[in-house]
């Protein structure tokens, strides 16, 4: 399983990566994408909305599932990654590539795991 | 095989209608499209085989065992069709006046006399569709009741994990907010959970019962006591009324409302997906809520008249008139006797093959079922990596519709069998004697479940790509 | 009584003692005593088929089956190809269930596929679902894909039909939406209103073409007037007329909706008909209900599958946007094999026998003193006359002759319909019936 170090992770099985001008990215990991099986179809909110850590942001399909997607920061969303929408694919094959949205001004929880924290952690959930 | 469109040659057609015998009116060219529609152009001929193809390609309960659970695909008898094709049915306007269609009024008076005792309800509606569109009429008449007592507080439906998805979308549609409360262990209403559910804030409760798996509430008397006590309404799906009519009523287990399907109890076809009915009964203190034109009788006959406090409309007319006449047929066929007479061959159909299956396949319930029961397959797939969509895939190749797969939720590897009262026992020992097959295959070759099925007209499908990107038309 | 048990009491009595019990009451023993019924139950006996027809007959002849109508008002009588019957009693249609299983349903997925690209094809739309269960309801469902976080209202025509406006203000009352009704003025939607209940609340704009009076009315500029506020814009349309009509994608509209009764349907005292919705590809995943999607196989054959299920109830639950899951598939499948049958000549070719028909009636009742048109401007198959007397002394003049008159409305005047079903001869029976009633 692919978990880089040097992202920050959920237990609602999200990752964070800040960027150089202090926003953050946020996607889905790919232990989430494998247990999630192919994706179809992506709902994302619009740039300019809140979002709060814990919050749903959007959502994920498969063929027989549709599963919440949480944010695992607070702040405004200034971006979202639209090549999403018509490539859903694109979550299975690059989770850390695919990120969903990007935050300005994020207020990042303290409690995220780092990436050894997240792995010790998909070992427990088994 | 070729689409319509791939068939239609520039220049064919149909001889339909004769030259019109007054002149033409003219249409300003503002509002005319430019062209006609693009419909293909074929001969009769054409269509004729076409369309016989295609039904060459679909199964039907006409084509052999359907034991689709919690669908209740009955054999669909023949005088029905008739009844509903008699032109004193078929001929007539809606909007006729009430003298000229006694006959239509009365066959929806005497459903709803019929279907309120077998139900134990007072009033009903022939509005709804189907059985999704019954649920939210039911919530409707529910809401509307709160709303007219100055109850605004009540906003929340409490609906069981183990309900179909229908439920809790029929409850949002409504405006309520869903309160999802799990089963216990046994399958059934988990009574603490219940109650610490219940509330001043609790609209009402939905549920089916027998219920999704299979299994009479036995606690169903406490369940709807601890839903009324708390100020809230009882909401019966009848989509596993079959198990009981003439037995046992929702009326006589504290329901306020039930919604039945006439296309599962009351054996109207479900032409491969509609149209069916979802009627909804109701006691006496919702009767004021129904939805507008109800037929009362009157001094010249019958006659339709709006409730006091109708929750309004939710379809043109008066529903699908058609599907209330063929179920009309039905229950006058079976009566009084033949209806209790159903609902018992349908629990020992359902019992008996579950009997034939219990030392092969896991039962998710090991108790008395009613008119289904579920097979939990997650040790064979444990064991042998063969999983329920493979075993019905499997079942496909011996000529027997699978069972429902992945329902109810709560089961993960769930087959939800509903054999019905009009199979007969050889037709069920052959789909036994297939379904231990099929197991031994598991075991041996599982492989070959993978891959299955191999005989029909497509193999699986690619349902991944279809919905990453969607082609929903055909390309002019 | 009648039955369709198969078992002999030998077979009974070999499958009761493999589960365990002596009686078919025992099945039930774990029944609480109290909810268990202990009488017969109070409906008549059962009977055998012969009886039960001739009881069906005996009902069916009660009613009155009219040789000539001209009443529509949403339920139209067109005239049906034999080869519609032929094709949608066939026992594999009739006794499917819902094409789940699509390696033994590529028969009616295809068909599916066929009847959403032919309404696309009718509409000039995108997307069509597999069918709702009328004109009304699928209005009720489009004001839905309208809405908005911020947006709910939804505006409809008041010279829309009233059943729709009633099932509007049922559904939206029912999700807490807003819902207004925008004036008609000389029988069409007063555009003029409509620019001036326009909002930043306001989600949606239904307006019908024809209108409920029959009225052709200026869509277009409806469209860019809901357009222009922000909000979406429904258009509900008669399909028939929709063969000549501009198209609603034409017109501007992001959801065609309609009554399919008249592609092949009989009256059927109000159903079941069929109801019809497409839309523009954008609005494609709000459209609720099933839909079909081309695929493949593992062999790479092309194949039909239900698709993107996701939207729906079975997996989304309390979030879907719709409750939908039976529909109406075998009306679907009759308005495809009533499109096919006409084709695109004689589809139009009814449309304008409807048209031509209803402004040769229009013409001859308009001629009798009190008679008058209602209404100035366009108007596709039906009308709006006055009516000098009390109308139910020319209905029951009409009746006498076996015609069905057009519709008594409840504001005064008379709503009259005409079709290719409708003979010279019947419509100067009617008017001559005019005349004699008006005393002209």
């Amino acid at each position: 399983m692919n978990i880089p170090s040097q992202l920050k992770y959920s237990k609602s099985h999200e990752w964070v990566e800040i960027l150089a001008d202090g926003s953050a990215r946020v996607g889905l990991t790919d232990h989430a994408q494998d247990a999630l099986g192919d994706l179809v179809f992506v709902n994302l909110p619009q740039a300019g909305d809140p979002v709060a850590a814990g919050e749903v942001l959007g959502d994920v399909e498969s063929v027989k599932a549709v599963s919440d997607v949480y944010s695992p920061v607070s702040g405004t969303v200034a971006e979202i990654n639209e090549t999403l929408l018509d490539a859903p694919e694109t979550i299975n094959q690059d989770p850390y590539g695919a990120w969903f949205i990007r935050v300005e001004n994020p207020e990042v929880p303290g409690d995220l795991l780092t990436a050894e924290e997240y792995e010790a952690f998909l070992a427990t959930e088994g | 095989m070729k689409l319509i469109f791939e068939k239609s040659v520039e220049g064919r057609s149909c001889s339909i209608l004769p030259p019109c015998d007054v002149p033409a009116a003219e249409l300003p060219t503002a509002l005319a499209r430019d062209k006609a529609p693009d419909l293909p152009r074929l001969c009769e001929n054409d269509i004729s085989r076409h369309y016989t193809q295609l039904a060459r390609r679909t199964r039907g309960v006409n084509g052999g065992f359907y034991p689709l659970g919690s669908c209740t695909m009955k054999y669909n008898p023949k005088v029905n069709e008739v009844a509903a094709a008699l032109p004193g049915f078929t001929d007539v306007h809606p909007l006729q006046p009430a003298h000229t269609v006694q006959g239509c009024l009365e066959v929806l008076a005497l459903a709803e006399q019929y279907l309120c005792e077998i139900t134990g309800m007072d009033a009903m509606t022939f509005q709804p569709a189907a059985g999704a569109h019954g649920e939210y009429t039911g919530l409707l008449l529910i809401k509307a009741y709160h709303e007219h007592r100055g109850d605004a507080a009540r906003t929340k439906i409490i609906v069981p994990d183990s309900a179909h998805g229908t439920n809790p979308a029929s409850a949002a549609m409504a405006g309520f907010s869903v309160v999802n409360v799990p089963s216990a262990p046994n399958g059934c209403v988990d009574l603490e959970k219940l109650r610490e559910a219940v509330g001043p804030d609790t609209a009402g409760l939905m549920l089916t019962n027998p219920n999704t798996v299979g299994l009479f509430d036995e606690n169903i008397l406490e369940i709807t006591r601890i839903i009324h006590e708390a100020g809230g309404l009882n909401y019966y799906d009848g989509a596993n009324l079959n198990a009981v009519m003439g037995v046992a009523r929702p009326g006589d287990m504290g329901f306020d409302v039930v919604h039945l399907n006439l296309h599962k109890t009351f054996s109207t076809p479900h032409g491969g997906g509609g149209p069916g009915s979802g009627p909804v009964g109701c006691k006496e203190l919702l009767r004021p809520f129904l939805p507008k034109e109800s037929v009362a009788q009157g001094p010249d006959g019958y006659a339709l008249e709006d409730q006091p406090c109708s929750v309004g409309r939710v379809k043109e007319f008066y529903g699908n008139f058609l599907v209330v006449v063929k179920a009309l047929a039905y229950i006058i066929t079976l009566g009084r006797e033949g209806i209790p007479q159903a609902a018992k061959h349908a629990v020992l159909n359902a019992n008996y093959m579950m009997e034939c299956l219990k030392d092969l396949y896991d039962m998710a319930y090991d108790a008395r079922c009613m008119h289904e029961f579920v097979m939990d397959l997650g040790r064979l797939k444990g064991e042998t990596g063969v999983s329920a969509m493979d075993i019905a895939k499997g079942l496909l190749d011996n000529g027997i519709h699978p069972p429902t797969m992945y329902f109810p939720l709560i089961v993960h590897e769930a087959l939800m069998v509903e054999p019905t009262e009009t199979e007969s026992k050889e037709t069920i020992d052959e789909a036994v004697e297939v379904l231990r097959r099929l197991y031994s295959q598991a075991q041996e070759d599982p492989e070959s479940l993978h891959q299955a099925p191999v005989t029909t007209v497509v193999r699986r499908l690619d349902e991944v790509g279809a919905a990453r990107h969607p082609k929903l038309i055909f390309p002019q | 009584m009648g039955s369709y048990l198969p078992h002999t009491p030998e077979e009974r009595a070999a499958m009761l003692q493999k589960v365990g019990c002596s009686t078919l009451e025992e099945l039930f023993a774990g029944l609480p005593e109290e909810v268990v019924l202990r009488r017969p139950l109070n409906i008549p006996e059962g009977q055998a088929e012969l009886a039960v027809r001739r009881r069906m007959e005996e009902l069916a002849a009660k009613n009155t089956v009219f040789p000539a109508v001209f009443r529509g008002a949403g339920a139209y009588r067109h005239y049906i190809p034999a080869i519609v019957g032929s094709v949608t009693s066939k026992e594999d249609f009739v006794t499917a269930y819902t094409p789940y299983q699509a390696e033994i349903s590529q028969g009616v997925l295809q068909s599916i596929f066929e009847y959403q690209t032919m309404i696309c094809r009718l509409t000039g739309m995108d997307v069509s679902n597999a069918s709702i269960y009328d004109g009304a309801s699928a209005a009720g469902e489009a004001a839905a894909m309208c809405r908005e976080r911020n947006r709910t209202k939804m505006l409809v025509s008041a010279a829309a039909h009233p059943h729709v406006i009633e099932t509007l203000r049922t559904y939206c009352h029912g999700a807490g939406a807003p819902l207004e009704v925008v004036p008609a003025r000389d029988g069409r939607t007063d555009l003029e209103a409509l620019r001036d209940m326009m909002g930043p609340d306001v989600a949606g704009v239904y307006l019908a073409q024809p209108n409920y009076y029959g009225l052709l009315e200026d869509a277009e500029e409806a469209a860019r007037i809901a357009h222009e506020g922000g909000a979406k814009f429904v258009m509900g349309v008669n399909p028939i007329a929709a063969a000549i009509l501009k198209t609603p994608a034409d017109c501007g509209a992001d959801v065609a909706v309609g009554e399919g009764q008249p592609l092949g349907m009989p009256l059927s005292f109000g159903g079941p008909y069929l109801g019809f919705m497409a839309c523009k590809a954008a609005m494609t995943r709000r459209l609720p209900g099933r839909i079909v999607g081309e695929t493949t196989d593992v062999e790479g054959k092309r194949a039909y599958v239900l698709t993107l299920q996701a939207r729906e109830q079975h997996i989304r639950r309390e979030k879907a946007s719709s409750n939908v899951c039976s529909n109406q598939a075998l009306c679907a499948l009759t308005a495809s094999v009533y499109m096919a049958a006409m084709g695109p000549d004689g589809i139009q070719e009814a449309a304008r026998q409807s048209m031509a028909k209803a402004h040769y009636l229009a013409e001859g009742l308009g001629k009798i003193s009190g008679f008058g048109l209602r209404h100035e401007g366009p108007f596709f198959h039906e009308f709006v006359t006055g009516c000098p007397v009390d109308p139910e002394k020319l209905m029951s003049a009409l009746e006498a002759k076996g015609i069905l008159g057009g519709l008594p409305l409840p504001e005064g005047g008379i709503l009259w319909c005409a079709t290719e079903m409708n003979t010279k001869a019947q419509m100067d029976l009617v008017i001559e019936t005019a005349k004699e009633v008006a005393g002209a």
